[in-house]
């Protein structure tokens, strides 16, 4: 255990000894004139093991950090660590191997692929990674039963509910055991019953060890999870690891933390 | 702002593991099994199956057009090549004619067919003779109804070197060549409405009754004579007022002396008018049907490649479509791990399986028109190989070229961008 770090000034310190994601002084702009800067110097470390939730009205740049921290967009300035790579020094074809590794997407639409079983498509999840066919069904067998959809492997995913279908997605991006899980508005599609069933099933997940980071902008799921990042403008405004961080009103924006 | 702020909480997290991140661990690099790209390009035809089958329907068609005209034109030209094999290119036809404009008079004279069989290489020579007379169904029927029918005199050779076929009946023979017996041409036995000689079947020739023992197969190396009423030379002469001299004489030589026989025909023929004898070599026709049908070959070819090309763009305007339309999908893979690579790939794959099943779907369609007409026409089937792997192999590089521009449209897409849509 390397109780040491955390004064790192230096650019190049190493992470936390189980942070999963690092970064810090994060910068995003959109060119334009002027150009519009999204975020404004995020700093966040997550650990492993966490269920941390992100969240903010939109247009205060949640999206824009869930595509950083997931290796999909690059900062304009700042450092990011993803499971111990400096992402500023990855080519983009190294991003993709980073992706399919260490990293699992849950998007507000699930984005599964029509016409395919849901076994099929958690067994995507794992379709970059070089395993073989017959390794990755066996394993979307085993995360479609972690979700509690071990009687839906074959079923078309077409003819399942929206909380099953977000189950599915869930399977597929945890189905690689990647660092970490990055949940965009994964209850967003979903009615209020099938929501706090899939925030239950997160609240599991991460029981057995999962990292996962819910990005939402509905205060009662976030308020149900271990820790809080309230992000307003493009700027961590509380942090309920830290409330000493935070240079707004956490109370405000966060009604109580829960658990 | 401080960098790292989570330090202090650090120490609160239980570790059983200890699995430290290494930041120099080596990251392997995302891979798609060729066996799973295949599996991923179907993925957009079976999911849109109906959009697929149309526009690989355009590349079918092109390529079907292009198989069925080379097809088409190599089975024509292997009957008429199989006809020049049964017939031979040694046969020489000589005729009076030729010469000055107007001197239709022209005659071979008496002796052209004596002297034509003294030419060393020579094996056998016929001739025909025009008879100045009509021939008629009965002699009740206006004698100016004639049909186009024309009366010839032949010797009992003529057969032998036209190698023609009787269709019914027996070609004249020595003993019959006196008597009024008559051979109908395959198109005479047609307008005269004679299909058989089992009845003693007769005919009006000239001013009497000829009964008709034979009836000839279409003519190849001679045409002319399909449409005459062939007599023997001895009644020709004895009864029509046949002039001795022979209109047409038919030299077969030796296979391999030809041209050389060729040279000296004329002058051997008419020694006085060697200008006034034409020779000719009816296998240089069918030789030259042969070869026409090339030049409507390249025609019909440029139009199935053209047929072809919008096959292609069709392919082209699905692939830019179907890149659009999933572009979350573009996204969602690139989050899986796709390097932009792996998604050009794909798109690209999709094309070529989209065009390869054209290809092969246009290749059995052009093969089935070139059987359908072949047996229509009675010729052998013939459905060249390279028309077939070449128009798979067509169908291939036109997919290629149509899937280029949008499978690179996919690669780029950012996956930032392709993931905002919806």
């Amino acid at each position: 255990m390397n109780a040491t770090d955390g004064g790192g000034a230096a650019p190049t310190a190493p992470l936390p000894c189980d942070g999963v994601i690092l970064l810090r002084d994060v910068v995003k702009e959109y060119p334009g004139d002027p150009p519009t800067r999204v975020l404004h110097g995020v700093d966040l470390v997550v650990r492993r093991g966490e269920l941390l939730a992100i969240v903010g009205p939109s247009g205060s740049g949640k999206s824009t950090l869930l595509h950083i921290m997931g290796t999909l967009d690059l900062p304009t300035s700042g450092d990011v660590q993803i499971a111990g790579h400096d992402v500023a020094r990855l080519a983009d074809r190294q991003l993709s191997a980073l992706r399919s590794r260490e990293i699992g997407f849950v998007f507000q639409q699930f984005f599964l692929l029509p016409g395919m079983s849901a076994a099929d498509n958690v067994a995507d999840g794992l379709l970059y990674s070089g395993r073989r066919l017959r390794d990755r069904r066996s394993r979307a067998r085993d995360a479609l039963e972690r979700v509690g959809l071990g009687h839906r492997l074959d079923y078309n995913t077409e003819k399942l509910s929206g909380g099953e279908r977000q189950r599915v997605a869930i399977a597929r991006a945890l189905v690689g055991e990647p660092s970490v899980v990055l949940a965009d508005e994964p209850t967003g599609n979903l009615d209020t019953r099938s929501g706090a069933a899939l925030v239950e099933l997160l609240h599991e997940l991460n029981g057995d060890g999962s990292t996962i980071v819910v990005i939402t902008h509905d205060h009662d799921v976030a308020a149900s999870l271990r820790r809080q990042v309230v992000l307003r403008d493009g700027l961590i405004e509380a942090d309920s690891d830290h409330p000493a961080q935070g240079v707004g009103d956490p109370g405000g924006a966060l009604p109580e933390v829960a658990r | 702002m401080s960098a790292t702020p989570a330090a202090p909480a650090l120490p609160s997290r239980p570790t059983g593991d200890g699995a430290v991140p290494s930041v120099a661990a080596r990251l392997a690099p995302s891979a798609l099994h060729p066996g799973d790209l295949l599996r991923v390009a179907s993925i957009g035809l079976r999911s849109r199956r109906l959009r697929a089958s149309l526009s690989a329907l355009g590349i079918a068609i092109g390529i079907a057009a292009m198989v069925a005209v080379l097809g088409i034109s190599e089975s024509s030209k292997a009957n008429l090549l199989q006809a020049l094999d049964r017939l031979g290119t040694n046969l020489l036809v000589v005729e009076a004619g030729g010469g000055f404009i107007g001197n239709e008079d022209a005659a071979l004279p008496t002796t052209a067919e004596t002297m034509l069989r003294r030419i060393g290489p020579v094996d056998g020579v016929s001739s025909v003779t025009s008879v100045d007379a009509t021939v008629l169904r009965t002699d009740l029927a206006p004698s100016d109804q004639t049909g186009g029918i024309t009366v010839k005199a032949a010797d009992t050779e003529l057969l032998e070197t036209l190698v023609g076929e009787m269709a019914d009946g027996e070609w004249i023979d020595e003993a019959r060549a006196g008597l009024p017996v008559v051979v109908l041409g395959s198109v005479t036995a047609e307008r005269l409405g004679i299909t058989d000689v089992a009845d003693g079947v007769q005919v009006w020739l000239g001013d009497r009754w000829f009964t008709v023992i034979g009836i000839m197969e279409p003519l190849e190396l001679a045409p002319d004579l399909d449409t005459s009423a062939v007599i023997g030379r001895d009644i020709a002469i004895a009864e029509l007022g046949a002039a001795e001299a022979p209109g047409t004489v038919y030299l077969r030589t030796d296979p391999d002396e030809v041209d050389d026989v060729q040279a000296v025909t004329a002058p051997t023929a008419n020694p006085e008018n060697p200008d006034q004898v034409e020779v000719s070599r009816p296998s240089d026709a069918i030789e030259a049907r042969a070869a026409a049908s090339n030049a409507f070959t390249a025609l019909f070819l440029g139009l199935g490649a053209v047929a072809l090309l919008v096959g292609g763009v069709g392919i082209a305007n699905v692939m830019v479509i179907s890149v659009l339309e999933r572009r979350s999908e573009i996204g969602l893979r690139r989050a899986l791990g796709a390097t932009r690579r792996h998604v050009s790939v794909q798109f690209l794959s999709e094309a070529l399986l989209l065009s390869a099943a054209g290809g092969l779907a246009g290749v059995m369609l052009g093969a089935a028109v070139t059987a359908v007409y072949d047996t229509a026409r009675g010729w052998e089937v013939v459905v060249p190989t390279v028309g077939l792997g070449g128009g798979v192999a067509a169908a291939l590089v036109i997919g290629a070229v149509a899937g280029l521009y949008p499978a690179m449209r996919a690669a780029r897409l950012a996956p930032t961008d392709a993931l905002r849509t919806v």
